[in-house]
Protein backbone atom coordinates (compact mmCIF):
# COMPACT_ATOMS: atom_id res chain seq x y z
CA UNK A 1 0.00 0.00 0.00
CA UNK A 2 2.63 2.56 1.22
CA UNK A 3 4.72 1.79 -1.62
CA UNK A 4 1.46 2.03 -4.29
CA UNK A 5 1.24 5.62 -2.31
CA UNK A 6 4.70 6.45 -2.91
CA UNK A 7 5.32 5.27 -6.47
CA UNK A 8 2.00 7.06 -7.48
CA UNK A 9 3.19 10.09 -6.01
CA UNK A 10 6.30 10.01 -8.28
CA UNK A 11 4.43 9.18 -10.87
CA UNK A 12 2.24 12.60 -10.39
CA UNK A 13 6.10 14.78 -10.20
CA UNK A 14 7.24 13.15 -13.36
CA UNK A 15 3.97 13.53 -15.09
CA UNK A 16 3.91 17.46 -14.05
CA UNK A 17 7.98 17.89 -15.32
CA UNK A 18 7.17 16.37 -18.28
CA UNK A 19 4.08 18.10 -19.14
CA UNK A 20 5.59 21.50 -17.79
CA UNK A 21 8.73 20.94 -20.32
CA UNK A 22 7.21 19.02 -23.41
CA UNK A 23 4.33 21.21 -23.70
CA UNK A 24 5.01 23.93 -23.60
CA UNK A 25 8.83 24.67 -23.47
CA UNK A 26 9.90 25.91 -27.08
CA UNK A 27 6.89 27.92 -27.64
CA UNK A 28 9.59 30.82 -28.62
CA UNK A 29 7.92 34.28 -28.77
CA UNK A 30 8.51 34.67 -32.49
CA UNK A 31 7.01 38.43 -32.82
CA UNK A 32 8.15 39.52 -29.28
CA UNK A 33 9.46 43.14 -29.57
CA UNK A 34 12.89 42.63 -31.42
CA UNK A 35 15.54 42.92 -28.69
CA UNK A 36 19.13 41.79 -30.04
CA UNK A 37 19.50 39.90 -26.75
CA UNK A 38 16.60 37.94 -27.22
CA UNK A 39 14.65 39.34 -23.71
CA UNK A 40 17.38 38.78 -21.40
CA UNK A 41 16.84 40.79 -18.81
CA UNK A 42 20.23 42.61 -17.53
CA UNK A 43 19.86 46.15 -17.07
CA UNK A 44 18.44 47.81 -14.28
CA UNK A 45 15.65 49.38 -16.35
CA UNK A 46 14.72 45.91 -17.54
CA UNK A 47 14.87 44.63 -13.26
CA UNK A 48 12.68 47.13 -12.66
CA UNK A 49 10.14 45.87 -15.48
CA UNK A 50 10.48 42.05 -14.39
CA UNK A 51 10.45 42.79 -10.62
CA UNK A 52 7.19 44.62 -11.42
CA UNK A 53 5.72 41.82 -13.82
CA UNK A 54 6.78 39.26 -11.47
CA UNK A 55 4.76 40.90 -8.34
CA UNK A 56 1.48 41.05 -10.90
CA UNK A 57 -0.32 38.06 -11.64
CA UNK A 58 0.08 36.21 -14.63
CA UNK A 59 -1.96 34.01 -17.43
CA UNK A 60 0.99 31.17 -17.68
CA UNK A 61 2.43 29.06 -15.40
CA UNK A 62 6.60 29.94 -16.25
CA UNK A 63 9.63 29.23 -14.15
CA UNK A 64 12.02 30.34 -16.09
CA UNK A 65 12.85 31.75 -19.59
CA UNK A 66 16.07 31.40 -21.56
CA UNK A 67 17.72 32.08 -25.29
CA UNK A 68 18.65 29.20 -27.58
CA UNK A 69 21.42 29.41 -29.73
CA UNK A 70 19.78 30.39 -32.28
CA UNK A 71 18.65 33.71 -30.27
CA UNK A 72 15.51 32.31 -29.82
CA UNK A 73 13.03 33.15 -26.69
CA UNK A 74 12.42 30.17 -24.52
CA UNK A 75 10.17 29.67 -21.62
CA UNK A 76 10.03 26.84 -19.44
CA UNK A 77 6.15 25.89 -18.24
CA UNK A 78 3.03 25.47 -18.93
CA UNK A 79 -0.27 27.39 -20.28
CA UNK A 80 -3.22 28.23 -18.22
CA UNK A 81 -6.42 28.68 -18.80
CA UNK A 82 -8.30 32.26 -20.18
CA UNK A 83 -11.59 33.05 -19.33
CA UNK A 84 -13.06 35.75 -20.13
CA UNK A 85 -16.93 37.85 -20.02
CA UNK A 86 -16.26 40.15 -23.15
CA UNK A 87 -18.84 41.95 -25.07
CA UNK A 88 -20.39 39.15 -26.46
CA UNK A 89 -20.38 36.93 -23.29
CA UNK A 90 -18.16 33.75 -22.96
CA UNK A 91 -14.48 33.27 -24.12
CA UNK A 92 -12.26 30.69 -23.40
CA UNK A 93 -8.96 29.80 -24.88
CA UNK A 94 -5.31 28.87 -23.64
CA UNK A 95 -2.79 31.30 -22.58
CA UNK A 96 -0.56 30.18 -24.96
CA UNK A 97 -1.85 32.05 -28.04
CA UNK A 98 -0.54 34.79 -26.81
CA UNK A 99 3.00 33.87 -27.12
CA UNK A 100 4.65 35.48 -23.65
CA UNK A 101 3.43 38.28 -25.54
CA UNK A 102 2.62 41.34 -22.67
CA UNK A 103 2.90 44.67 -24.77
CA UNK A 104 -0.39 44.47 -26.55
CA UNK A 105 1.22 42.97 -29.68
CA UNK A 106 0.30 39.74 -30.09
CA UNK A 107 -3.72 39.87 -31.17
CA UNK A 108 -6.07 36.38 -30.66
CA UNK A 109 -8.88 36.19 -32.14
CA UNK A 110 -11.97 34.23 -30.83
CA UNK A 111 -15.46 34.47 -31.30
CA UNK A 112 -14.92 37.15 -33.62
CA UNK A 113 -13.64 39.43 -31.36
CA UNK A 114 -10.14 40.83 -30.84
CA UNK A 115 -7.67 40.21 -27.43
CA UNK A 116 -4.77 41.63 -26.33
CA UNK A 117 -2.55 41.10 -23.26
CA UNK A 118 -1.02 44.31 -22.11
CA UNK A 119 1.00 43.99 -18.58
CA UNK A 120 -0.75 40.88 -17.30
CA UNK A 121 -4.37 42.58 -18.37
CA UNK A 122 -6.51 41.38 -21.09
CA UNK A 123 -8.30 44.07 -23.18
CA UNK A 124 -10.93 43.28 -26.21
CA UNK A 125 -10.17 45.45 -28.88
CA UNK A 126 -12.87 47.32 -30.99
CA UNK A 127 -14.29 45.82 -33.58
CA UNK A 128 -12.52 48.06 -35.64
CA UNK A 129 -9.31 47.98 -34.45
CA UNK A 130 -6.75 45.58 -35.85
CA UNK A 131 -3.98 46.79 -33.55
CA UNK A 132 -3.29 47.86 -30.45
CA UNK A 133 -3.02 51.79 -30.71
CA UNK A 134 -1.18 53.79 -27.65
CA UNK A 135 -1.46 57.34 -26.28
CA UNK A 136 1.61 59.19 -24.63
CA UNK A 137 1.02 57.76 -21.46
CA UNK A 138 1.13 54.62 -22.83
CA UNK A 139 -2.71 53.40 -22.08
CA UNK A 140 -4.55 51.64 -25.02
CA UNK A 141 -7.11 54.46 -26.81
CA UNK A 142 -9.08 51.78 -28.73
CA UNK A 143 -9.31 49.19 -26.84
CA UNK A 144 -11.11 48.16 -23.34
CA UNK A 145 -10.38 45.79 -20.36
CA UNK A 146 -12.48 43.07 -19.58
CA UNK A 147 -13.82 41.02 -16.81
CA UNK A 148 -11.07 38.00 -16.85
CA UNK A 149 -12.03 34.55 -15.06
CA UNK A 150 -8.92 33.08 -16.16
CA UNK A 151 -7.02 30.42 -14.52
CA UNK A 152 -4.28 32.35 -13.66
CA UNK A 153 -0.99 31.73 -11.41
CA UNK A 154 -2.68 32.70 -8.38
CA UNK A 155 -5.47 31.10 -8.89
CA UNK A 156 -3.90 27.68 -10.22
CA UNK A 157 -1.67 28.46 -6.90
CA UNK A 158 -4.80 28.73 -4.78
CA UNK A 159 -6.21 25.24 -6.54
CA UNK A 160 -2.94 23.54 -5.75
CA UNK A 161 -2.67 24.29 -2.58
CA UNK A 162 -6.17 24.41 -1.72
CA UNK A 163 -5.59 20.73 -3.07
CA UNK A 164 -2.80 20.03 -0.80
CA UNK A 165 -4.67 21.08 2.27
CA UNK A 166 -7.14 19.00 1.54
CA UNK A 167 -5.03 16.28 0.85
CA UNK A 168 -2.80 16.94 3.69
CA UNK A 169 -5.24 17.78 6.37
CA UNK A 170 -8.16 14.91 5.67
CA UNK A 171 -5.71 12.37 5.90
CA UNK A 172 -4.62 13.80 9.27
CA UNK A 173 -8.78 13.50 9.74
CA UNK A 174 -8.84 9.93 8.61
CA UNK A 175 -5.65 8.55 10.74
CA UNK A 176 -7.97 9.71 14.30
CA UNK A 177 -10.60 7.07 13.15
CA UNK A 178 -8.10 4.01 13.63
CA UNK A 179 -5.35 5.40 16.03
CA UNK A 180 -5.33 8.51 18.67
CA UNK A 181 -1.76 10.02 17.79
CA UNK A 182 -1.16 10.37 14.25
CA UNK A 183 1.72 9.14 12.34
CA UNK A 184 4.59 10.36 9.78
CA UNK A 185 3.44 13.76 8.13
CA UNK A 186 0.20 13.99 10.18
CA UNK A 187 2.19 14.09 13.28
CA UNK A 188 3.76 17.68 11.98
CA UNK A 189 0.54 19.06 11.17
CA UNK A 190 -1.14 18.62 14.61
CA UNK A 191 0.89 20.23 16.56
CA UNK A 192 0.03 23.29 14.32
CA UNK A 193 -3.54 22.65 14.25
CA UNK A 194 -3.46 22.61 18.16
CA UNK A 195 -1.26 26.01 18.20
CA UNK A 196 -4.07 27.70 15.83
CA UNK A 197 -6.66 26.33 17.84
CA UNK A 198 -5.34 26.74 21.54
CA UNK A 199 -3.02 30.12 21.18
CA UNK A 200 -5.02 31.92 18.37
CA UNK A 201 -8.77 31.03 18.39
CA UNK A 202 -9.44 30.03 21.73
CA UNK A 203 -7.95 32.87 23.61
CA UNK A 204 -8.90 35.71 21.45
CA UNK A 205 -12.40 34.66 20.76
CA UNK A 206 -13.18 33.20 24.47
CA UNK A 207 -13.97 29.80 25.29
CA UNK A 208 -17.27 30.24 24.52
CA UNK A 209 -17.34 30.84 21.10
CA UNK A 210 -14.57 30.00 19.49
CA UNK A 211 -15.75 26.44 18.18
CA UNK A 212 -17.53 28.25 15.82
CA UNK A 213 -14.99 30.09 14.07
CA UNK A 214 -11.61 28.02 14.20
CA UNK A 215 -12.67 25.83 11.37
CA UNK A 216 -12.47 29.62 9.38
CA UNK A 217 -9.11 30.34 10.76
CA UNK A 218 -7.34 27.35 10.81
CA UNK A 219 -8.15 27.45 6.51
CA UNK A 220 -6.90 31.03 6.40
CA UNK A 221 -3.98 30.34 8.43
CA UNK A 222 -2.83 27.37 6.77
CA UNK A 223 -3.87 29.21 3.61
CA UNK A 224 -1.31 32.05 3.99
CA UNK A 225 1.20 30.33 5.28
CA UNK A 226 1.52 27.67 2.90
CA UNK A 227 1.23 30.00 -0.04
CA UNK A 228 3.38 32.32 1.49
CA UNK A 229 6.53 29.77 1.58
CA UNK A 230 5.18 28.71 -1.57
CA UNK A 231 5.84 32.27 -2.82
CA UNK A 232 9.78 31.51 -1.86
CA UNK A 233 10.14 28.47 -3.90
CA UNK A 234 11.10 29.08 -7.19
CA UNK A 235 7.64 27.98 -8.28
CA UNK A 236 7.16 32.12 -7.66
CA UNK A 237 3.58 32.40 -6.59
CA UNK A 238 2.69 35.34 -5.02
CA UNK A 239 -0.91 34.29 -4.28
CA UNK A 240 -1.41 36.35 -0.86
CA UNK A 241 1.05 39.00 -2.73
CA UNK A 242 -2.14 39.55 -4.76
CA UNK A 243 -4.77 42.73 -3.79
CA UNK A 244 -7.42 40.64 -4.97
CA UNK A 245 -6.72 37.25 -2.70
CA UNK A 246 -5.91 39.35 0.37
CA UNK A 247 -9.00 41.48 -0.27
CA UNK A 248 -10.83 38.28 -0.74
CA UNK A 249 -9.70 36.78 2.88
CA UNK A 250 -9.90 40.67 4.51
CA UNK A 251 -13.62 40.55 3.46
CA UNK A 252 -14.46 37.37 4.91
CA UNK A 253 -13.46 38.13 7.99
CA UNK A 254 -15.37 41.54 7.45
CA UNK A 255 -18.66 39.47 7.13
CA UNK A 256 -18.17 37.23 9.77
CA UNK A 257 -17.42 39.46 11.95
CA UNK A 258 -20.29 41.53 11.08
CA UNK A 259 -23.36 38.84 10.78
CA UNK A 260 -21.94 37.48 14.39
CA UNK A 261 -21.65 40.71 15.91
CA UNK A 262 -23.84 40.56 18.99
CA UNK A 263 -26.23 42.83 20.02
CA UNK A 264 -24.18 44.42 22.64
CA UNK A 265 -21.58 45.14 20.09
CA UNK A 266 -23.76 46.77 17.58
CA UNK A 267 -24.88 48.86 20.76
CA UNK A 268 -21.32 50.00 21.43
CA UNK A 269 -20.60 50.74 18.36
CA UNK A 270 -23.65 52.81 17.34
CA UNK A 271 -24.70 54.31 20.78
CA UNK A 272 -22.25 54.12 22.88
CA UNK A 273 -23.18 54.00 26.43
CA UNK A 274 -21.81 56.33 29.08
CA UNK A 275 -20.38 58.99 26.54
CA UNK A 276 -22.27 62.37 26.49
CA UNK A 277 -25.04 61.94 24.15
CA UNK A 278 -23.79 64.26 22.23
CA UNK A 279 -20.51 62.73 21.51
CA UNK A 280 -22.51 59.59 20.23
CA UNK A 281 -22.89 60.40 16.82
CA UNK A 282 -19.61 61.32 16.28
CA UNK A 283 -17.89 57.73 18.03
CA UNK A 284 -20.51 56.04 16.31
CA UNK A 285 -19.22 57.56 12.61
CA UNK A 286 -15.18 56.26 14.06
CA UNK A 287 -16.68 53.02 15.37
CA UNK A 288 -18.71 51.71 11.74
CA UNK A 289 -15.50 53.04 10.35
CA UNK A 290 -12.85 51.21 11.89
CA UNK A 291 -15.06 48.60 12.16
CA UNK A 292 -16.06 48.27 8.52
CA UNK A 293 -13.63 49.83 6.27
CA UNK A 294 -9.89 50.32 8.42
CA UNK A 295 -9.92 46.80 10.27
CA UNK A 296 -10.49 44.72 7.07
CA UNK A 297 -8.25 47.44 4.62
CA UNK A 298 -5.84 46.76 7.68
CA UNK A 299 -5.51 43.39 7.07
CA UNK A 300 -5.60 43.41 3.40
CA UNK A 301 -3.19 46.11 3.28
CA UNK A 302 -0.74 44.21 5.30
CA UNK A 303 -0.56 40.93 3.94
CA UNK A 304 -0.01 42.48 0.38
CA UNK A 305 2.48 44.55 1.12
CA UNK A 306 4.67 42.34 3.35
CA UNK A 307 4.57 39.50 1.11
CA UNK A 308 4.85 41.83 -2.21
CA UNK A 309 7.74 44.15 -0.17
CA UNK A 310 9.34 40.49 0.32
CA UNK A 311 9.03 39.10 -3.01
CA UNK A 312 10.54 42.73 -4.68
CA UNK A 313 13.76 42.94 -2.10
CA UNK A 314 14.71 39.07 -2.78
CA UNK A 315 14.61 39.65 -6.67
CA UNK A 316 16.03 43.00 -6.46
CA UNK A 317 19.02 41.66 -3.82
CA UNK A 318 19.14 38.32 -6.89
CA UNK A 319 19.63 41.14 -9.39
CA UNK A 320 22.30 42.95 -7.87
CA UNK A 321 24.23 39.82 -9.79
CA UNK A 322 23.85 41.86 -12.65
CA UNK A 323 23.30 45.50 -11.82
CA UNK A 324 26.76 45.39 -9.43
CA UNK A 325 28.78 43.20 -12.55
CA UNK A 326 30.91 46.22 -13.86
CA UNK A 327 31.44 47.80 -10.17
CA UNK A 328 32.32 44.71 -8.54
CA UNK A 329 32.98 42.08 -10.51
CA UNK A 330 31.08 38.90 -11.98
CA UNK A 331 32.18 37.23 -8.66
CA UNK A 332 32.04 39.97 -6.30
CA UNK A 333 28.81 40.99 -7.42
CA UNK A 334 27.84 37.16 -7.55
CA UNK A 335 28.73 36.26 -3.95
CA UNK A 336 26.96 39.66 -2.42
CA UNK A 337 24.05 39.04 -4.35
CA UNK A 338 23.91 35.39 -3.26
CA UNK A 339 24.72 36.11 0.30
CA UNK A 340 22.44 39.07 0.52
CA UNK A 341 19.33 37.31 -0.84
CA UNK A 342 20.20 33.90 1.22
CA UNK A 343 19.71 36.06 4.52
CA UNK A 344 16.76 38.16 3.27
CA UNK A 345 15.02 34.85 2.39
CA UNK A 346 15.59 33.30 5.54
CA UNK A 347 14.29 36.37 6.97
CA UNK A 348 11.33 36.07 4.70
CA UNK A 349 10.43 32.36 5.68
CA UNK A 350 9.65 33.45 9.12
CA UNK A 351 7.59 36.80 7.56
CA UNK A 352 5.65 33.67 5.64
CA UNK A 353 4.86 32.46 9.50
CA UNK A 354 4.36 35.72 11.00
CA UNK A 355 1.91 36.89 8.80
CA UNK A 356 -0.25 34.01 8.81
CA UNK A 357 -0.05 34.43 12.25
CA UNK A 358 -0.66 37.99 12.61
CA UNK A 359 -3.56 37.83 9.80
CA UNK A 360 -5.37 34.75 11.59
CA UNK A 361 -4.56 36.79 15.13
CA UNK A 362 -6.36 39.54 14.01
CA UNK A 363 -9.00 38.24 12.46
CA UNK A 364 -9.62 36.21 15.89
CA UNK A 365 -9.50 39.09 17.65
CA UNK A 366 -12.10 41.58 15.50
CA UNK A 367 -14.48 38.22 16.07
CA UNK A 368 -13.77 37.61 19.62
CA UNK A 369 -14.62 41.79 19.91
CA UNK A 370 -17.82 40.96 18.10
CA UNK A 371 -19.17 38.10 19.52
CA UNK A 372 -18.14 39.74 23.32
CA UNK A 373 -20.90 39.20 25.78
CA UNK A 374 -20.01 42.89 26.88
CA UNK A 375 -21.14 42.48 29.92
CA UNK A 376 -18.66 44.60 32.34
CA UNK A 377 -21.09 47.40 31.21
CA UNK B 1 -2.85 53.78 -5.21
CA UNK B 2 -3.56 54.41 -9.16
CA UNK B 3 -1.34 51.27 -9.82
CA UNK B 4 -2.49 49.22 -6.88
CA UNK B 5 -6.27 49.72 -8.32
CA UNK B 6 -4.94 49.33 -11.70
CA UNK B 7 -3.49 46.34 -10.27
CA UNK B 8 -6.42 45.26 -8.66
CA UNK B 9 -7.64 42.05 -10.41
CA UNK B 10 -11.95 41.92 -10.42
CA UNK B 11 -11.46 38.62 -12.12
CA UNK B 12 -9.28 37.39 -9.78
CA UNK B 13 -11.31 38.63 -6.78
CA UNK B 14 -14.65 36.90 -7.65
CA UNK B 15 -12.11 33.68 -8.44
CA UNK B 16 -10.65 33.52 -5.95
CA UNK B 17 -13.86 34.22 -3.91
CA UNK B 18 -15.68 31.12 -4.73
CA UNK B 19 -12.56 28.96 -4.65
CA UNK B 20 -11.88 30.36 -1.00
CA UNK B 21 -15.61 29.70 -0.19
CA UNK B 22 -15.16 26.02 -1.82
CA UNK B 23 -11.63 25.30 0.22
CA UNK B 24 -13.01 26.93 3.38
CA UNK B 25 -16.25 24.48 3.30
CA UNK B 26 -14.42 21.67 1.98
CA UNK B 27 -11.59 21.89 4.49
CA UNK B 28 -14.07 22.49 7.50
CA UNK B 29 -16.34 19.22 6.38
CA UNK B 30 -13.96 16.89 5.68
CA UNK B 31 -10.71 17.93 7.64
CA UNK B 32 -11.56 20.51 10.62
CA UNK B 33 -14.08 19.03 11.93
CA UNK B 34 -13.19 15.44 12.12
CA UNK B 35 -9.74 16.55 13.63
CA UNK B 36 -10.77 18.90 16.29
CA UNK B 37 -13.88 16.63 17.21
CA UNK B 38 -10.87 13.88 17.45
CA UNK B 39 -9.05 16.41 19.23
CA UNK B 40 -11.31 17.01 21.92
CA UNK B 41 -12.44 13.79 22.39
CA UNK B 42 -8.78 12.80 22.96
CA UNK B 43 -8.46 15.56 25.39
CA UNK B 44 -11.41 14.84 27.22
CA UNK B 45 -10.58 10.93 26.95
CA UNK B 46 -7.24 12.10 28.95
CA UNK B 47 -8.39 14.10 31.42
CA UNK B 48 -10.83 11.38 32.71
CA UNK B 49 -8.01 8.56 32.60
CA UNK B 50 -6.06 11.50 34.99
CA UNK B 51 -9.22 12.29 37.01
CA UNK B 52 -9.56 8.25 37.59
CA UNK B 53 -6.15 8.14 38.10
CA UNK B 54 -6.29 10.64 40.32
CA UNK B 55 -9.45 9.24 42.65
CA UNK B 56 -7.78 5.68 42.30
CA UNK B 57 -5.06 7.31 44.13
CA UNK B 58 -6.82 9.12 47.04
CA UNK B 59 -8.54 5.88 47.26
CA UNK B 60 -5.58 3.90 47.77
CA UNK B 61 -4.65 6.61 50.45
CA UNK B 62 -8.10 6.25 52.61
CA UNK B 63 -7.81 2.81 52.29
CA UNK B 64 -4.42 2.60 53.16
CA UNK B 65 -5.43 5.37 56.46
CA UNK B 66 -8.29 3.36 57.44
CA UNK B 67 -5.93 0.24 57.46
CA UNK B 68 -3.89 2.21 59.62
CA UNK B 69 -6.80 3.17 62.21
CA UNK B 70 -7.69 -0.01 62.40
CA UNK B 71 -3.99 -1.32 63.41
CA UNK B 72 -4.18 1.15 65.81
CA UNK B 73 -7.70 0.39 67.14
CA UNK B 74 -6.18 -2.89 67.68
CA UNK B 75 -3.32 -2.46 69.12
CA UNK B 76 -5.34 -0.31 71.73
CA UNK B 77 -7.48 -2.93 72.17
CA UNK B 78 -4.95 -5.43 73.00
CA UNK B 79 -3.07 -2.82 75.13
CA UNK B 80 -6.40 -2.53 77.08
CA UNK B 81 -7.31 -6.35 77.80
CA UNK B 82 -3.69 -6.78 78.66
CA UNK B 83 -3.81 -4.26 81.44
CA UNK B 84 -7.17 -5.70 82.34
CA UNK B 85 -5.87 -8.92 82.50
CA UNK B 86 -3.48 -7.95 84.68
CA UNK B 87 -5.61 -5.91 87.12
CA UNK B 88 -8.11 -9.05 87.37
CA UNK B 89 -4.56 -11.01 87.97
CA UNK B 90 -3.96 -8.85 91.10
CA UNK B 91 -7.06 -8.44 92.39
CA UNK B 92 -7.41 -11.98 92.90
CA UNK B 93 -4.01 -12.59 94.18
CA UNK B 94 -4.53 -10.11 96.90
CA UNK B 95 -8.16 -11.00 97.16
CA UNK B 96 -7.07 -14.50 97.89
CA UNK B 97 -4.23 -13.45 100.01
CA UNK B 98 -6.59 -11.35 102.06
CA UNK B 99 -8.54 -15.00 102.30
CA UNK B 100 -6.08 -16.90 103.68
CA UNK B 101 -5.44 -14.32 106.28
CA UNK B 102 -8.63 -14.24 107.27
CA UNK B 103 -8.98 -18.23 107.22
CA UNK B 104 -5.50 -18.12 109.49
CA UNK B 105 -6.33 -15.55 112.14
CA UNK B 106 -9.91 -17.87 112.85
CA UNK B 107 -7.77 -20.83 113.21
CA UNK B 108 -5.34 -19.63 115.58
CA UNK B 109 -8.24 -17.57 117.38
CA UNK B 110 -9.73 -21.09 117.54
CA UNK B 111 -6.39 -22.40 118.49
CA UNK B 112 -5.73 -19.83 121.32
CA UNK B 113 -9.73 -20.84 122.51
CA UNK B 114 -9.38 -24.75 122.60
CA UNK B 115 -5.71 -24.15 124.35
CA UNK B 116 -7.37 -21.43 126.73
CA UNK B 117 -9.98 -24.80 127.41
CA UNK B 118 -7.32 -26.77 127.61
CA UNK B 119 -5.47 -25.10 130.31
CA UNK B 120 -8.54 -24.24 132.41
CA UNK B 121 -9.23 -28.09 132.32
CA UNK B 122 -6.28 -28.57 133.24
CA UNK B 123 -5.78 -26.30 136.16
CA UNK B 124 -9.57 -27.73 137.17
CA UNK B 125 -7.97 -31.02 137.12
CA UNK B 126 -5.11 -29.90 139.09
CA UNK B 127 -6.73 -27.71 141.59
CA UNK B 128 -8.72 -31.60 141.97
CA UNK B 129 -5.81 -33.51 142.50
CA UNK B 130 -4.59 -31.11 144.49
CA UNK B 131 -7.49 -30.98 146.69
CA UNK B 132 -7.98 -34.73 146.47
CA UNK B 133 -3.59 -35.31 147.27
CA UNK B 134 -4.76 -32.81 150.55
CA UNK B 135 -7.35 -34.96 151.78
CA UNK B 136 -5.45 -37.79 151.53
CA UNK B 137 -2.39 -36.24 153.40
CA UNK B 138 -4.88 -35.29 155.48
CA UNK B 139 -6.33 -38.74 156.11
CA UNK B 140 -3.22 -40.37 156.68
CA UNK B 141 -2.15 -38.08 159.16
CA UNK B 142 -5.10 -38.47 161.18
CA UNK B 143 -4.65 -41.48 161.24
CA UNK B 144 -1.14 -41.66 162.32
CA UNK B 145 -1.96 -39.91 165.15
CA UNK B 146 1.44 -38.67 165.14
CA UNK B 147 3.40 -38.09 168.50
CA UNK B 148 5.74 -35.51 167.32
CA UNK B 149 5.42 -32.29 166.23
CA UNK B 150 8.90 -33.44 164.08
CA UNK B 151 7.65 -36.80 163.16
CA UNK B 152 4.38 -34.93 161.65
CA UNK B 153 6.09 -32.26 159.65
CA UNK B 154 8.58 -34.63 158.08
CA UNK B 155 5.81 -36.65 157.29
CA UNK B 156 4.07 -33.53 155.19
CA UNK B 157 7.48 -33.14 153.34
CA UNK B 158 7.69 -36.74 153.06
CA UNK B 159 4.10 -36.86 151.06
CA UNK B 160 5.02 -32.95 149.55
CA UNK B 161 7.97 -35.09 147.68
CA UNK B 162 5.78 -37.53 146.53
CA UNK B 163 3.70 -35.67 144.57
CA UNK B 164 4.98 -34.10 141.79
CA UNK B 165 2.71 -31.45 140.45
CA UNK B 166 2.57 -32.66 137.14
Amino acid sequence: MKIAQKSIKFLTIVAIALFSISGYAVDADKNQDPKKDGGQVNTKTEVEEYILHHIKDSHDFSLFSYTSDSGERKHLGFPLPVILWSSEGLVTFMSSEFHHNDDGHVIVEKDGLKFAKIHSKIYELDSDAATVAFDDTHHATNAHKVLDFSITKSAFGLILIGAFMLLWFSKLARQYKTKKVPTGFGRILEPLVLYVRDEIARPNIGEKHYRRFTGYLLTVFFFIWILNLAGLTPLGFNVTGQLAVTACLAIFTLVIYTVSGTKGYWMHMIWMPGVPVLIRPVLAIIELAGALVIKPFSLLVRLFANISAGHIVVMSLIAIMFTLQESLGVVGATGLSLLLSFFITLIEVLVAFLQAYIFTMLSALFIGMAVDDHKHH
Amino acid sequence: METLLNDFSPGLFVVSTILLLALIALMIKFAWKPILNSLEERESGINNALEAADNARKEMQNLQSDNEQLVKEAREERDAMLKDARDIKEKMISEAKEEAKGVATTLIENAQASIEQEKQAALAEIKKSVADLSIGIAESVIKRELASKEDQLQLVEGILKDVTLN
